[in-house]
């Protein structure tokens, strides 16, 4: 039986419930209290002691059902009893069926699996798939390419050699025989494909979408197909909200510290030094400020995209952040970010700014006239962009007073190192003026980068 | 684990419940069952009203126990929930003591010496005699155990959490200037929430989580029947089945378990034997605490108590 829980854990892991040690270990004990004997009670235990959210508990319920509705597999019985019961099966068998009554002898001397489709026994059947499966690991099974290997290997254990060796010998003996044994084996084959698959449903679910998000992850964003949008969007999201329940901080706080004891004796001097009122250390810390340059012209725009969808969540994350899009001229859109749903907001942008050629210098200079005095020496100022400003004068002397005047300058860019400087990219004269430069072509790089920016005011 | 009979336990849970006027569902009934086995705090989770706090006063009562009640809140902390020093209380004693201080070194020839002498009175000041116990100390204290309520959460900071932690999961804090205090006996320990705010991993993984959704329509008659006992068969049938054809529509906000019951004890109090249009159409406003939900409900009133009092009939 505990062999039996743990494989439970593994299902209960592959139908995405985050399951670890610590919390089997827990499972163990309190099943250990309750029995299992009555399966409701078995049931809500698990979902107490496993499930943490209320989507874990209607994935671990549904996957408790599907788990405890298969075949128990049974430990393989001692040999000298199992012996005695398959002859008497087999022989019980071959003498019920009529049409058999002459192939009776040849029965005899097919193997255990022939005698055992033969007889079509579907309890014995069942449990001899079961056997298998576990002798073959079928609960190791992650990906649906996995599924031809571990058919294979079920038939394998089951005996599947000696009976294609069975129907060879009786296709000239006995047609008749051999044409139900291999009607039977289809069946038996289709049975171990539904078992196979019912597996993969179990345990394989979360590698396969962890496989899947991982390849995602380090995608390049520009060359998403677009039936990956969604979930590259999907991804990101995700990718935001941990950023959140990392970062996020609540609007108020405590911000008594200990006593100050210096101050609290100046204060209290006037009373000969009796201590009537106390002073408290106060706790500082920087104000997040962060200003965001997002370039939506043609040449990132499927790129950009994702990085407004990311800039959204900051919004969510940081309190002060200002959102600017441009590409031929540059607009504020931390209004848009903030009121509206990511998808809305987006397409609001993308209509207003969005798509144009992009003109790194003018739209500097719009910024410099409109929101420069927005800069302060706590504020990082995020450039997300490409910097490919078709030949114009790209006026890196804006950025390099933007640098004097913040805190730190961050530049991201989508390309490679590669392409830095090559055509009409300005690149390398504005990676001077930058504190971090990085290239940020991925959903990982995306992540990591907005994650230092954000880290670094904690 | 033959001898054990966890259903017979299970169910005794149910019914000392049940004598407290707590109608618990099986799945409430085995998540006590199993806090108390395997010594597990329970983070109680589901909409307003359905009886989280109340699971709290009823375990209190049924096992003759304190209830001590941490409401949490934005800000919560440490000096707060857990001790504070008595910084007043040190400082006086200071300078109360102040003219003792000759007495104490009077005997110290050197400067050394007397700083030495100092010391060993040092800690004093740091004592239990100056430690303000807060609710989650008291609870730690209680000899005799007790119920310990850790209500909303949710309200919290992230940062009450990690607090939290040392306790639910071995039952002491360490305070610096004293060291560990264990639980002289571990309190059963019901942390409530409201999902306003998705609480850390750690906290969850240290919990039994239960959630408590809206019951099933057999299950509230029973709640309400503990409840409300005057209430006759006919009338408590209509009404919670009416509340369950009121809980499909999309309202902003759901009327709960405690609303039932408030609604039953309306009802009663009008003297009403059966569920009629107007009468519910005069009381709405018990059931449904937004305007806006009133005015969505109201269209349907008809429909919904034909329904109920068809219901009667069959079921």
């Amino acid at each position: 039986m505990r062999e039996n829980l743990h494989r439970f854990f593994r299902a209960a892991r592959g139908a995405g419930v985050r399951l670890s040690p610590a919390e089997s270990i827990d499972a163990m004990r309190a099943v250990s209290k309750v029995g299992f004997t009555d399966r409701t009670i078995l049931r809500d235990t698990f979902l107490l002691t496993l499930a943490k959210t209320q989507d874990e508990k209607k994935a671990l319920g549904d996957c408790f059902d599907l788990f405890f509705d298969q075949p128990e597999p049974q430990s393989p019985p001692e040999d000298g009893e199992a012996d005695g019961q398959h002859a008497e099966e087999s022989n019980a068998a071959s003498d019920s069926p009529g049409d058999a009554s002459d192939g009776g002898e040849q029965t005899e001397r097919l193997g255990q699996l022939a005698q055992m489709l033969l007889a079509q026994d579907r309890n014995q059947i069942s449990a001899a798939i079961a056997n298998a499966a576990g002798a073959a690991s079928l609960s190791d099974i992650r990906y649906f390419t996995q599924r031809g290997i571990f058919s294979g290997r079920i038939l394998d254990q089951m005996g599947i050699e000696r009976l294609r060796d069975d129907l060879d010998s009786l296709a000239a003996t006995n047609p008749a025989l051999a044409e139900r044994l291999t009607n039977a084996l289809d069946g038996l084959r289709g049975t171990v494909r539904e078992t196979v698959s019912q597996a993969l449903m179990l345990y394989g679910r979360e590698e396969a979408e962890n496989l899947r998000n991982e390849i995602l992850r380090n995608a390049p964003l520009s060359r998403i197909e677009p039936r990956q949008v969604e979930q590259m969007r999907h991804l990101i999201r995700q990718i935001a909200r941990r950023l959140r329940e990392r970062y996020s901080k609540p609007r108020k706080r405590q911000r008594r510290g200990h006593l100050d004891v210096r101050r609290t004796i100046r204060r209290n001097a006037a009373w000969g030094g009796v201590p009537f009122l106390t002073a408290w250390k106060r706790r500082h810390r920087d104000k997040p400020k962060i200003i965001a340059l997002c370039d939506v012209s043609g040449s990132v725009a499927r790129v950009s995209d994702f990085f407004l969808l990311l800039i959204h969540s900051l919004h969510e994350v940081v309190d002060d952040v200002r959102s600017f899009a441009f590409s031929g001229h540059l607009i504020e859109v931390s209004d848009i970010l903030e009121s509206k749903s990511p998808e809305e907001a987006m397409a609001e942008i993308m209509s207003k700014v969005g798509f144009g050629s992009s003109d790194y210098g003018s739209s500097l200079d719009d910024f410099e006239h409109g929101w420069m005095s927005a800069i302060t020496p706590q504020t990082t100022v995020i450039v997300l962009g490409d910097a490919r400003s078709n030949n114009l004068d790209p006026r890196a002397d804006i950025l390099r007073r933007i640098a004097e005047r913040s805190k730190r300058l961050v530049w991201l860019n989508p390309e490679g190192r590669m392409a830095w400087g090559w055509g009409d990219s300005e690149m390398p004269r504005y990676s001077t003026f930058c504190t971090v430069v990085r290239q940020c072509a991925t959903a990982k790089q995306l992540e990591r980068a907005v994650s230092d920016i954000v880290a670094s005011y904690q | 684990m033959a001898d054990i009979r966890p259903s017979a336990s299970i169910e005794a849970v149910e019914s000392g419940l049940a004598a407290q006027g707590y109608i618990a569902s099986r799945q409430i009934a085995t998540a006590v069952y199993l806090a108390q086995q395997i010594e597990k705090p329970i983070l109680v989770e589901g909409p307003a009203g359905v009886g989280k706090t109340e699971l709290a006063k009823a375990i209190a009562a049924w096992r003759g126990m304190k209830m001590i009640r941490l409401q949490c809140y934005e800000g919560l902390d440490e000096a707060k929930a857990l001790y504070e020093w008595k910084y007043a209380k040190q400082l006086l004693y200071t300078q109360i003591l102040k003219d003792k201080l000759g007495e104490v070194l009077g005997g110290a020839p050197t400067l050394e010496a007397a700083l030495n002498q100092l010391h060993d009175f040092g800690d004093v000041f740091f004592s239990k005699e100056f430690v303000e116990p807060r609710p989650l100390l008291q609870a730690l204290e209680q000899p005799a155990g007790c119920v310990l309520l850790i209500d909303e959460i949710d309200k919290s900071d992230a940062e009450f959490e990690s607090l939290l932690l040392e306790i639910l999961s071995d039952f002491q804090v360490t305070i610096p200037e004293l060291g560990t205090v264990v639980a002289v006996a571990p309190p059963t320990v019901i942390l409530t929430s409201n999902s306003e705010r998705d609480l850390g991993d750690a906290l969850k993984r240290r919990c039994l989580h239960l959630h408590i959704g809206f019951p099933e329509q057999k299950l509230e008659e029973r709640i309400v029947e503990s409840r409300v006992p005057g209430i006759s068969q006919t009338l408590r049938r209509q009404m919670v089945s009416f509340i369950h054809e009121v809980r499909t529509l999309d309202l902003k906000k759901l009327p709960s378990v405690s609303e039932s019951i408030d609604w039953a004890r309306v009802l009663v109090l009008l003297q009403a034997r059966e569920l009629g249009h107007e009468v519910v159409k005069d009381t709405l406003n018990v059931l449904l605490k937004y305007e806006a939900d009133i005015e969505a409900t109201t269209p349907q009133v008809s429909t919904f108590v034909a329904k109920a009092s068809r219901q009667n009939v069959f079921g």
